[in-house]
């Protein structure tokens, strides 16, 4: 295909990307070093209240922002460096905690609390994701075959439900005098209040999480299971392996690019978890790194949006994710780089 | 062993394992089902009745249908059987692949049907009144009450936010499978180095919380009246709260997915169809009209698929770039649980919630094989 046809059909997708994903984060950069502030001016005003004998005036002199001649705000930009970093990671405040040697103060500012638990709720649900999902594929390998179609119909629903409304769905079971919540209360034999503080809410979200996901990690390792080498399978069992061990030596190593394939996009979802705290109502108690943004996006109470410091945490947000994503990804290139030359 | 024909002895269970697998299966497939199954047994029964401590009452709805509000055997069989020909409907389709005139049949009678429902209901009551008599198909049997699900519809104008996700859905399931359907197959079929490189920037771009996208967007888009003036003078939009700008904005967001899906798939389709093509003169261009285009559809129905769900589901983007009278339904769905002060309110969130996942329910009873080879593609493949 010649270049000039190849760029005719990738032109419009290329096109989109950049003007809407490449364009933003050129824009986020700037705007996080960037600061915009009505202008203000000093009024100098004559205040008048009257008195005995003569009216009592003082001079009051007011800060108000300064209007042009439509009656609107006059904005002016300013570059203002890292202020916005700054103002998000507080590192007077880092070193004040550390050597006071004050954990819990450190996870009270915003940023250090999103991310605590952002990440936490990353590596935990991943493990729980890859081991479920493989044991309800390894599962339903051995079930009727005529139940298979109904099961993955039933398993699909919690992966395309809308994530607000499947944390919803599961926030109501569990609130106050909600269902499930009951069931719990008489097993334990004790008052519970789920919604009261934050670890509990953390363990809903993770397992809406692995219900949510779970379906996902499923089905790609049944397709896997499909094409298993049956042969090695086979003399696996003449050679006289355990079930464990054929699970272990011929089946995990068969899917182990699908497992890699599996962990890299659940490391990129969950680490974008948001729909959970809009869900479940947790912003009190607990708050990831996407909702920090988007609170901070979100008008305020006299509506003014922090957008400069939205974009600094989402520049941070996205170095998060570079970390999180280099070992895996460095691996699969690596991997794919000995197939092509293998 | 006769029900396994090719299953090779390396997956055959002893008993007790096959026991326990089969346990673990019923287990799993109750916890999938169960939030939603509940929910829409909540959406169904009055307040004293949803949020009953007794699962019993949740289901059977005393309370209910002490006030007026039942469902008797007559409508329950109705209803039954209804679901049992749109279900055969559909099974016709897949089996089939194609809308026939026995398609059409089943959706008139599963239309059809539906009407019959309302009236049949009246009638069994009118029946009821005139004589006087329960007979057994009119006896209340279990409290249901769609009166939750005709406040938020009508009452309090669901439709409105339904017309706009209906909208933006659309319009983003059109955009990105036009411009994309072109890109997947420019890279499939296109040997340069640049395609890879074009893809793994996608990936990355994949990775991009979109938070960190609309903080970019927004000033412009608030701002945009300004910035557009030397282009268009006087009339330049403001891009804030315009469902087109949204339609655009998550289209571009869903490329990177998007392309991927379908470079796999063009993969598959083998290259010796268009080189045909080609030697008998075709330009690139054509030969994507003429040979590619007839046999795309199960592939761009797959990225469709996911294309909506995107689209549909989204809170995030629609949340800020929307305001509140152009808003889809999943962001306008907060509004309701954050004034739940009575519980009636709450009753509502919950229908609520039922009419948003309904669609989707439909969906993947019917496109559920699209859905399982959508994500098992680009996983296998590689």
């Amino acid at each position: 295909m010649k270049n000039r046809t190849f760029i005719g059909f990738v032109g419009p997708s290329l096109f989109l990307m950049a003007l809407f994903i490449a364009g933003p984060l050129f824009s986020v950069v700037w705007q996080s070093l960037h600061v915009t502030q009505p202008v203000y001016i000093q009024v100098e005003t004559e205040v008048c209240t009257p008195g005995f004998l003569s009216q009592k005036c003082t001079k009051e002199t007011q800060t108000q922002p300064k209007l042009d001649e439509n009656g609107k705000i006059i904005t002016e930009t300013k570059f203002s460096g890292f202020e916005s970093y700054r103002a998000l990671l507080k590192p007077e405040l880092i070193f004040k905690h550390i050597s006071e040697r004050n954990w819990l103060g450190l996870t009270n500012i915003d940023f250090y609390k999103a991310l605590r638990f952002t990440l936490t709720f990353t590596l935990i649900t991943l493990p729980i994701v890859l081991v479920l999902g493989l044991m309800i594929a390894l599962c339903i390998n051995q079930a009727l075959q005529s139940l298979r179609g109904p099961i993955i119909f039933v398993s699909l629903l919690p992966f395309v439900i809308t994530p607000v409304i499947g944390a919803l769905s599961i926030r109501w079971l569990f609130v106050g005098d909600g269902i499930l919540s009951i069931l719990l209360e008489w097993l334990l034999k004790r008052e519970i209040a789920l919604f009261a503080q934050g670890w509990t809410i953390e363990i809903l979200m993770m397992s809406y999480r692995v219900w949510h996901v779970a379906p996902f990690a499923f089905i790609v390792f049944y397709a896997g299971l499909q094409t298993v080498n049956r042969d090695s399978l086979e003399s696996a069992i003449v050679d006289g392996a355990t079930r464990w061990q054929r699970l272990q030596l011929v089946i995990l190593p068969h899917l182990s690019p699908l497992i890699l394939f599996v962990s890299i996009i659940h490391l990129m979802d969950s680490y974008r978890v948001f729909e959970e705290v809009i869900g479940f109502r947790s912003e009190a108690h607990v708050i990831s790194l996407q909702w920090l943004t988007y609170d901070l996006l979100t008008p305020d109470d006299t509506g003014n949006r922090l957008i400069s410091r939205a974009s600094a945490s989402s520049m941070l947000t996205m170095i998060g994710i570079i970390f999180l994503l280099f070992f895996p990804l460095s691996r699969s290139w690596r991997e794919h780089k000995l197939r092509r030359s293998g | 062993m006769s029900e396994y024909p090719d299953m090779p002895r390396s997956f055959q269970l002893s008993r007790s394992l096959k026991l326990l697998s089969n346990g673990f299966l019923s287990i799993w497939c109750l916890i999938a089902l169960f939030p939603l199954l509940w929910i829409t047994l909540m959406s169904l029964k009055y307040p004293l009745d949803a949020f009953s401590a007794n699962p019993l009452v949740v289901i059977f709805g005393p309370g209910t249908k002490a006030a007026g509000a039942s469902v008797n055997f007559f409508d329950l069989l109705m209803v039954i059987l209804w679901i049992s020909v749109a279900f055969l409907g559909i099974k016709h389709w897949q089996v089939k692949k194609n809308l026939g005139p026995k398609n059409l049949l089943y959706l008139g009678i599963s239309i059809g049907w539906l009407f019959a429902v309302f009236v049949f209901a009246e009638l069994s009551t009118s029946v009821q009144r005139l004589f006087g008599v329960d007979f057994f198909f009119t006896t209340p049997l279990v409290g249901m009450t769609t009166e939750h699900f005709q406040s938020v519809w009508i009452e309090q104008e669901f439709y409105k936010q339904f017309f706009n996700s209906l909208l933006v859905t659309a319009g983003v399931v059109s955009i990105s499978l036009t411009v994309g359907t072109l890109a997947g197959y420019g890279l499939a079929r296109s040997g340069s180095g640049w395609a890879f490189w074009i893809l793994m920037i996608a990936l990355v771009f994949r990775a991009l919380p979109h938070s960190v996208l609309v903080s970019g967007y927004l000033p412009w888009f608030i701002n945009s009246a300004e910035w557009l003036s030397p282009f268009f003078g006087e009339v330049a939009p403001t891009l804030y709260g315009q469902p087109w700008a949204i339609i655009v904005v998550l289209a571009s967001i869903n490329q990177p997915f998007t392309i991927w899906m379908l470079r796999s798939f063009f993969q598959n389709i083998p290259r010796e169809l268009d080189e045909a093509a080609r030697i008998d003169g075709c330009s690139h261009g054509e030969a994507f009209v003429r040979v590619i285009i007839p046999v795309m559809w199960p592939g761009v129905l797959t990225a469709g698929l996911f294309s909506f769900l995107l689209a549909y589901n989204d809170y995030l983007v629609a949340a800020l770039l929307l305001d509140a009278q152009n808003q889809t339904m999943v962001p306008a769905i907060s509004g309701y649980f954050n004034r739940e002060t009575t519980s009636t309110d709450q009753v509502e969130a919950v229908a609520a919630a039922v009419s948003i996942t309904a669609p989707i329910f439909v969906l993947v009873m019917v496109f559920q094989k699209q859905l399982v080879s959508g994500l098992t593609q680009g996983a296998v493949k590689g």
